[in-house]
């Protein structure tokens, strides 16, 4: 078991310097003129006009918001789906409420707005 | 069914080679486990190079086009010339650029889609960590790369990478829910979330059959994660130039192509172990099996990208919690009527 997040380990240390790697082999071979016009963020050609990082709109927050609810669920809900043919029928009422619960959390959100893209 | 040329008989001849060299079975182990690894990038970097072909090829003949036919036999050769003028280009860093977060956000994207081919399934016995948590850390670890877009699409300093990045995040972290409950059906099935329990699980019946709707919600969802038409609202040319992609340039941004195809070949590869039953078949060997289904769904996917207009960012949304959501929820609950029932009557 702890062999295997060893290995694990392992090839996220790899997959960390495959990249550098491939960065390392470009920076060799690449031609290096820099000018002030390339290293301007682009902007279909004009100069960029105002700053870009600005307050962003809301909505977008409100689907993680949202998201965050569904996705500690998931966590439960796995755990229960590996054991539930063992649990029995009580298990399953009693998930069956929980879900429930989190469906009526997201009809009051649908309800409310949250879920439309303003 | 008896083993034809599988990874596994490949690994034990591995083995008994390195046992020559080396008493001690911790130094096979590692040295295992680093040939293994060097297969898994290999596979990676060999999948960008014969995807983008195959991609360029598809998408020619749906066209009624030819496609690249000039570098090489049919033009075969094409995706590493690219990859070779991709390396020799200039590597642009925007001056008005966040340059750490800028430079860390490829490197980074790059990490979670390689770390999920550690639990695949390729063939009998042959799966880099066969965790018991299998499927529970394909989630986990693919989710992770929704941060590097953001990093990018923040840290470029340019309205359409902003733009870019933010619709990123809204849509992979709306897309990551109903793909978790549409993957719960299996599990239930199963009584694991270990991989092979799950391909072992499949040898007399594929899941696709017991779990139709949990598979559909799946596809849709994988579209929307790996951010492919008609989904593409991350990188829509038209309207975002290239999303959190527009100011890199070069190796970086092969980068994060190389990401975007390993991630493609990953939902395929989940999709088929879930599914479609892994190594499962007749005749020929497993990991030939496996990687047919994969090459059938990744052929699924480009079709879905010439077949379908481009969706609206609010008709995505709504559609991904107000349709998806509910109906992976009704199918975790109709699969455990369905199980408890089954039991009842045999």
């Amino acid at each position: 078991m702890l062999h295997d997040y060893a290995n694990i380990g392992m090839l996220l240390v790899i997959a960390l310097l495959f990249p550098f790697l491939a960065l390392g082999a470009s920076y060799i071979i690449q031609p290096r003129r820099p000018g002030v016009e390339k290293s301007m963020p682009y902007e279909c050609g004009v100069d960029t006009v105002g700053t870009t990082w600005v307050q962003f709109r809301i909505s977008y927050f409100l689907y993680a918001l949202i998201f965050v609810v569904f996705d500690v669920e998931t966590i439960f809900l796995y755990l229960w789906a590996i054991k539930f043919q063992q649990l029995g029928l009580a298990a399953f009422i009693e998930m069956f409420v929980f879900m429930m619960v989190l469906v009526i959390g997201l009809g009051y959100a649908w309800n409310k707005g949250g879920l439309e893209w303003k | 069914m008896q083993e034809v040329i599988g990874l596994f008989a490949i690994s034990e001849i591995l083995r008994g080679l390195l046992s020559q060299y080396f008493s001690n079975p911790q130094w096979i182990d590692l040295f295992m486990a680093l040939i293994n690894l060097g297969g898994i990038l290999t596979v990676i970097s060999m999948s960008a190079i014969v995807l983008v072909y195959a991609e360029r090829k598809i998408s020619a003949y749906m066209q009624v086009r030819i496609g690249p036919n000039r570098v090489g036999p049919w033009g075969t050769i094409q995706s590493v010339a690219d990859m070779i003028k991709l390396m020799s280009k200039e590597d642009i860093i925007p001056d008005s650029a966040d340059k750490k977060m800028w430079i860390l956000a490829p490197v980074l994207l790059f990490i979670p889609s390689a770390a999920v081919y550690a639990v695949f399934p390729f063939d009998r016995q042959a799966i880099f960590a066969d965790l018991n948590i299998g499927i529970f850390y394909f989630i986990a670890v693919a989710s992770q790369s929704t941060l590097p877009f953001l990093m990018a699409g923040w840290s470029s300093n340019s309205k359409y990478a902003l733009v870019g990045g933010m619709r990123t995040v809204a849509q992979m972290l709306s897309y990551e829910v109903p793909m978790a409950f549409s993957i719960v059906g299996v599990v239930m099935l199963t009584g694991s979330m270990r991989m092979s329990d799950i391909v072992a699980a499949q040898q007399h019946g594929w899941f696709i059959f017991l779990q139709p709707v949990a598979f559909v919600v799946y596809m849709i969802a994988a579209i929307a994660e790996t951010n492919r038409a008609p989904f593409d609202l991350v990188e829509c040319e038209s309207e975002l130039v290239a999303g959190p992609f527009t100011e890199y340039s070069g190796m970086r941004w092969a980068l994060f192509f190389l990401a975007e195809y390993s991630n493609l070949l990953a939902a395929s590869a989940i999709a088929t172990t879930l599914f479609l039953g892994g190594w499962n078949g007749p005749w020929l060997p497993g990991w030939l099996w496996f990687f047919l289904k994969i090459g059938v769904m990744i052929f699924v996917f480009m079709w879905f990208r010439w077949t379908f207009p481009r969706l609206r960012i609010d008709q995505l949304m709504t559609f991904g919690w107000k349709v998806l959501l509910p109906l992976a929820l009704v199918n975790v609950l109709i699969t455990g009527i369905g199980i408890y029932s089954y039991k009842l009557f045999s």
